[in-house]
């Protein structure tokens, strides 16, 4: 039997999925992860999900990861050291930063700048320019760029990049530079910004390739002895790593290019909920991963994930392709507190975190957090986690009093209106997503996930008009689901910038062609066979003048009998939608893209045994919560009990290993023939 | 005159008590609505002003004008009170013209359009945006010719007029407008964008109602303004003294070889509310440099100021304008007599936040933050190229932040909100030009424990003839430091024709030729230092050398003595530093550098340009009668 196993590395937990292909059965564990070396943890969740399934590793044939180890060594400044050169008069480029200065008027008082990703010092100019039309303005002068190379190589850098103006047309002087750093700095990876991103913007493409460079030698390094343990442990199976577009690509890839694996963490979530959604027979879905200190939400049209070509880490904004996926700072842990001057109640952004948590967690934390104000209300019933550790109810009542207290309104309407605030900041990023994207929310089902994503998915789905709320199988472990679930991909594009009446059909689709062959090449060389190849491409078009572009999907076949003036009739109709007008100035070609998927694996889902509809077999007891103003009854249910077909009436609660399910008093949830959760509001209410 | 509204439905909103929570979920979901209008804006819009620079402005108000999210504070009071039309369902108002909206929008590039949005037949929010174009026609591209000497020459001066009078659109005003202008596609897609962004905003609002109930979000409107007025109340009592504090700076000349012109102002709480009275402000300009300042706009600017300076964490509306007394004189700089030229208000607008910064700190000097906001710096290019399309550049520059008190001020940066640069590549694949540097200038931001940010230099190689203009100030009058730190450096311009020969340029100057082949070497000004400079760490100063940050001449303001192989010479660093610590004796608030007497006698010398005149101020009020 063939096995396959997702792994997701979480800042507490590292999440494993063991997946047996024919069945669809599965087994999941849950492990604490190892900040230290997160492979370490890994190994103890293989060898205990292994002895779970009863299986041994060399069992497994792919091992699919999603990793933060990318975006940790950004968020923490733990790159390598980068060396950068650059145009003459350009040395200053990462220091200016395009000049932009967050926070609104008079923000930069209180703005505190951060570092350039390399440093100045470490920042080095040449001669020789390329025009704007790929020209050569002027040469290189071999003599000036050794000599810089040497100055470089005395400052001891780990990794170099090369990033000259325009080089987005005309890559011929990075290129020469590169080889004489090859000379000069044995050893020392080169990165070259025509290469990383072959498009327009000077600071974005030197940006991009910067980070790339920076996080290289820390990821490969924990590639390369993630594979060695795995190795050693007798998995001979393939390892592939999830990239922020939600996309496998080899561990060896991910060594050249890292800056792929940025948003590699949430796109495991998006793309777990795409696979729910083809179970659960839902095509579109919002989805709300809420974990400790925030929250991730995308959009999924059609089952398929949004994109972006921007990655934004921390105070960076990288141009690679990602799933749009927003952060808010919102989670289980986000603190609430009411600021003396305007004595309004507010939720978050900081946190207590891991450590020292919620109060109710009894690790030392005091200030009232999101999931005190659950316990509070009842939401969360006293045991997490299967019941290995109890919940401190009395100490989460006390800190939310504090809240009450200063608002001067009861105990419950304060833990209430916690939650209220909570589900209001994610319902503001779900927004961004949807209703901002021209999206009407109520075509879409909301599905929650993560450790907390079920107890408020039920409320957002309620604020978004987004039916059924969904809890789906797993909750808790839905990314390493989607690490297991997904398939391979590589993409490229190339910078056209053309008026659409300067081309047409035939000379787009002969650079498509081209670009098809490439990437083609590029996953058959990862050992993806031929035939299971999928390519598909996408245009982004703009009126002329305009900053942002539309991106459109093409085929060669449409492009070729119905030309650009299809394409762009598509365009208006798009930008009609999004933004409420057309205009009549010209189209413009703006880049063009390629996308080469490897076979999408049709993994069946386990069927649940099919009940009578009635779930009092999987009722653990009754239980009281406040809702709607009042305390009131409710069930307690265990999920691993449930059949196909059960109806639970709200308010009610279900539990699992690592998540509850929270159903509202005027709801009402199904569970579907895979074990999903799927939350309506009930027929009176919905009246 | 008055605006006259018109609802279908008069009945008039109750005011119901709303829950804490309530109003906070109604609070987020107006902001979110704003961020919608910025995004939605620079998505559309399609002048490398707007879409790049992101210089436009939105805000919702509540259904009687007051700003409940945005940026510059609402002027739809006063528009209201300045219209004499009526206000309906479906209609959208546009409008440029400072005077006809006293000082809404401050020079007649700003176009601004005002959605009245209304639910169930009554007016409940206002939507409003305005954003600045490229082009709106009058005697040079770019349309702020700096020696305008009435507003008749700065181009279309459009008064409110709709633009979708119940619903319908009024195609020919719009073709009257954009006739006038030289940039047509720019100004229509720009005026769409503005349009779209303010629709966005509207049908969040209705949505918005809908889920809490019109009277609620009305009444949560008022709460809010109220929540923010006794926030505000408590700074005030709190951080401004009855003691009449003042402070004046300048605005360096006014393009026509006069200035400097001083603005002045005073503060003082009494009764609970603060007086900022502009007394001694020097009359107004022949030229363009006056600044129309609306007195609800100081009232936000003030606001801000004191949030950003004394607690961030405070969200600002238009609730506590009742508390700030602005007091302008008629005729002076700032409240010029129509049709004063208004286009160049720029420099004046800027040097306010120098100011306010001055007042507020004054008494607090750990909260003071230095000067540097200069101004928005702008260079205009146009002409035709070698196939005969007409080309226009207009680029907002940027410079040194102040230092502050958390730290250096970032080095060649934007001290308005969410402006950027507009990439290099970008500018070179769409204009004839290459920009052969890019970089901000060594040393010059002013010395200071916490560095002033440096300024920027960037190098415009012209490939094709044609004409610019240049518009910048703190050419002259030093930003200053504080609490010890050194003034920064002054912006210079410097014209280099491919023969190597150098020329200075003036800081405002207009239609200036230029040849395909000269260079533009354009330089922004330095922010301020903040705090002793012989604090600094002298570690820090070789490393900024290092950088190219910094000097090794430009330690000496640090007191570093550097060895030969440029490290730190600790013994004579102390050495150096104590005696120039004896000499200058206790360190000052403010450092203005000299004096404007011996600024003027030092110009030529220190500039390369002649020191501007005193304006004599009997003959200007003897020309007024």
């Amino acid at each position: 039997m063939a096995y396959r196993l997702g792994v997701d590395v979480g800042g507490t937990f590292t999440d494993l999925l063991l997946f047996e292909e024919s069945s669809g059965s599965f087994w999941r564990h849950k492990t604490p992860s190892t900040p230290h070396d997160s492979s370490e943890g890994i190994l103890n969740g293989l060898t205990a999900i292994c002895a779970k399934a009863e299986i041994t590793p060399a069992d497994i044939e792919i091992f699919l990861h999603g990793t933060t180890v990318a975006t940790n060594a950004v968020l923490e400044g733990k790159g390598a050291r980068v060396g950068l050169i650059v145009t003459e008069g350009y040395r200053q480029i990462m220091q200016i930063a395009r000049s932009f200065v967050p926070g609104g008027l008079a923000g930069w008082i209180v703005w505190p700048k951060p570092q350039p990703l390399a440093a100045l010092e470490d920042t080095f100019e040449i001669r020789g320019r390329m025009n704007a039309r790929g020209e050569e303005l002027r040469p290189l002068n071999e003599a000036n760029i050794r000599a810089q190379l040497e100055a470089l190589k005395a400052r001891g850098v780990e990794a170099l990049t090369v990033s000259l103006m325009n080089a987005y047309l005309n890559g011929a002087h990075e290129a020469r530079v590169g080889e004489l750093a090859a000379e000069i700095l044995p050893g020392i990876p080169v990165s070259l910004s025509h290469v990383v991103l072959p498009e327009m913007q000077e600071y974005e493409r030197t940006l991009t390739t910067v980070a790339n460079a920076a996080v290289r030698p820390v990821v490969g390094r924990y590639v390369r002895s993630l594979r060695e343990k795995l190795r050693g442990a007798g998995m001979a199976g393939k390892l592939s790593l999830l990239r922020s577009d939600g996309g496998l690509m080899t561990s060896e890839k991910s060594e050249e290019h890292p800056v792929s694996l940025l948003m590699s963490g949430p796109a495991g979530g998006v793309t777990g909920a795409i696979w729910v959604g083809k179970n659960a027979g839902i095509r579109n879905i919002l989805t709300l991963d809420v974990g400790g200190t925030s929250t991730d939400v995308a959009l999924i049209e059609n089952l398929d994930a949004r994109r972006v070509r921007t990655t934004e880490v921390g105070h960076l904004a990288v141009r690679a392709s990602a799933l749009d996926v927003k952060t808010v700072g919102a989670g289980g842990g986000s603190i609430a507190y009411v600021p003396e001057l305007t004595g309004a109640l507010r939720v978050g952004p900081q946190s207590a975190g891991a450590v020292p948590g919620p109060v109710a967690y009894g690790k030392g934390g005091t200030l009232p957090t999101v999931t005190d104000a659950n316990v509070v209300l009842g939401y969360l019933p006293e045991a997490l986690l299967g019941g290995t550790f109890k919940l401190d109810r009395a100490g989460a009542t006390q800190a939310v009093q504090t809240i009450a207290d200063a608002l001067k309104i009861d105990l419950y309407a304060a833990a209430r209106g916690i939650i209220d605030i909570v589900n209001e900041n994610m319902f503001g990023a779900l927004r961004m997503i949807s209703v901002q994207q021209g999206y009407d929310a109520r075509d879409f089902a909301l599905m929650g996930f993560g450790g907390a994503g079920p107890l408020h998915v039920n409320a957002v789905a309620r604020l978004m008009g987004s039916w059924p709320a969904v809890s789906p199988v797993s909750p808790g472990v839905l990314c390493a689901l989607g690490d297991a679930t997904t398939r391979m991909r590589t993409e490229t594009a190339r910078s056209f910038s053309t008026l659409a009446s300067q081309t047409d059909g035939a000379a787009v689709g002969a650079v498509l062609s081209e670009m098809e062959a490439q990437i083609r090449a590029e996953l058959e060389a990862e050992g993806v066979s031929p035939d299971d190849i999928v390519i598909e491409f996408e245009v982004d078009v703009r009126y002329s003048g305009q900053a942002f572009e539309v991106p459109m999907t093409v085929t060669l076949a449409d492009l070729a009998e119905r030309g650009i003036a299809a394409l762009t009739g598509r365009f208006d109709e798009e930008h009609r939608r999004l933004f409420t007008f057309n205009m009549d100035s010209e189209h413009e070609i703006v880049n063009l893209r390629a996308v080469a998927l490897g076979q999408a694996l049709d993994l069946p889902a386990a069927q649940l045994p099919v009940g009578d509809g009635d779930p009092i077999a999987a009722k653990l007891r009754d239980h009281e919560l406040y809702m709607d103003g009042r305390m009131q009854p409710a069930v307690i249910y265990d999920r691993a009990k449930l059949r196909a077909n059960d109806r639970i009436a709200g308010p009610a609660i279900v539990i699992e290993m690592d998540s509850t399910t929270l159903i509202e008093a005027d709801c009402v949830a199904t569970v579907d023939a895979v074990g999903n959760i799927l939350i309506t509001l009930a027929p009176s209410a919905d009246a | 005159m008055s605006a006259r509204i018109i609802q279908s439905n008069e009945t008039p909103f109750e005011r119901i008590a709303i829950d804490p929570i309530t109003l906070d979920i109604i609070e987020n979901a107006l902001r979110n609505a704003r961020v919608e209008m910025d995004a939605t804006l620079v998505r559309t819009a399609m002048s490398p002003g707007i879409r790049e620079q992101g210089d436009a402005f939105p805000l919702i108000a509540d259904h009687k004008g007051r700003m409940i999210v945005g940026q510059f504070g609402s002027y739809i009071g006063p528009f209201l009170d300045g219209y004499g039309g009526t206000v309906e369902e479906g209609d959208l108002i546009m409008l440029s013209d400072p005077y006809s909206v006293g000082g809404a929008v401050s020079h007649c590039n700003d176009w601004l359009v005002l959605l009245p949005v209304f639910k169930d037949g009554r007016l409940i929010a206002y939507t409003s945006m305005f954003g600045h174009m490229s082009d709106i026609g009058g005697m040079v591209a770019g349309s702020m010719p700096i020696d305008a000497s009435s507003i008749f020459q700065e181009g279309v001066r459009i008064p409110p007029v709709k633009i979708y009078k119940q619903g319908l659109y009024n195609e020919d005003v719009v073709r009257l407008i954009m006739h006038q202008v030289r940039t047509p596609d720019w100004c229509k897609a720009d005026l769409n964008a503005l349009v779209a962004s303010c629709r966005v905003a509207a049908r969040r609002v209705v949505e918005m109602a809908d889920r809490f109930g019109d009277d609620i979000f009305v009444s949560a409107c008022e709460e809010l303004l109220a929540r923010n007025h006794r926030a505000m109340g408590q700074l005030i009592a709190n951080a401004i003294s009855e003691d009449k504090v003042s402070f004046e700076d300048y605005i360096c000349d006014d393009g026509m070889g006069y200035g400097p012109y001083k603005i002045k102002c005073t503060m003082w709480r009494e009764n609970g509310r603060v007086v900022l009275d502009f007394d001694g402000t020097d009359p107004q300009s022949v030229a363009s440099i006056n600044f129309f300042l609306n007195e609800n706009m100081m009232r936000m600017f003030f606001g801000i100021y004191m949030i950003m300076v004394f607690d961030p964490q405070i969200l600002f509306n238009d609730g506590y304008y009742e508390l700030i007394d602005v007091r302008i004189p008629e005729g002076s700089l700032l409240k010029p007599r129509f049709p004063a030229a208004l286009s160049g208000r720029t420099h004046a607008l800027g040097r306010m936040f120098d100011i306010l910064g001055g007042l507020l700190g004054q008494k607090t000097p750990e909260f003071l933050t230095a000067a540097g906001f200069s101004s928005s710096p702008h260079l205009f290019y146009s002409g035709f190229d070698k196939a005969g399309e007409y080309f226009q550049l207009f680029q907002i520059g940027f410079g040194g932040i102040p230092g502050r008190p958390l730290g250096d001020g970032p080095d060649g940066h934007s001290l308005f909100p969410n402006f950027t640069n507009v990439p290099n590549e970008f500018l070179e694949r769409y204009f004839p030009l290459v920009i052969e540097r890019y970089e901000t200038v060594a040393d010059s931001g002013g010395a200071g424990l916490h560095r002033g940010g440096n300024g920027i230099l960037m190098s415009y190689r012209f490939l094709e003839d044609g004409k610019i203009a240049i518009h910048d100030d703190r050419w002259f009058v030093p930003p200053w430091g504080v609490n010890g730190g050194q003034p920064g450096a002054r912006a210079r311009k410097i014209l280099e024709k491919p023969d190597g020969t150098q020329t200075i340029v003036g800081n405002k100057i207009e239609d200036l030729e230029v040849e395909a082949d000269d260079v533009l070497h354009f330089i922004t000004w330095g922010g301020g230092g903040w705090g002793d400079p012989l604090d600094r760490d002298p570690a820090l100063i070789v490393k900024e050398i290092g950088q190219g940050l910094l000097t090794p001449q430009g330690a000496d303001a640090y007191g570093v003595v550097l060895t030969d192989d440029g490290q730190v010479d600790a013994a004579a660093t102390t050495r150096r530093r104590e005696a120039l610590s004896a000499e200058r004796g206790a360190v000052r608030v403010f450092d203005f550098g000299p004096d404007i007497e011996t600024l003027r006698t030092r110009c030529q010398q220190d500039t390369g340009l002649p020191a501007p005149r005193q304006r004599l101020w009997e003959d200007v009020a003897l020309a007024a009668e």
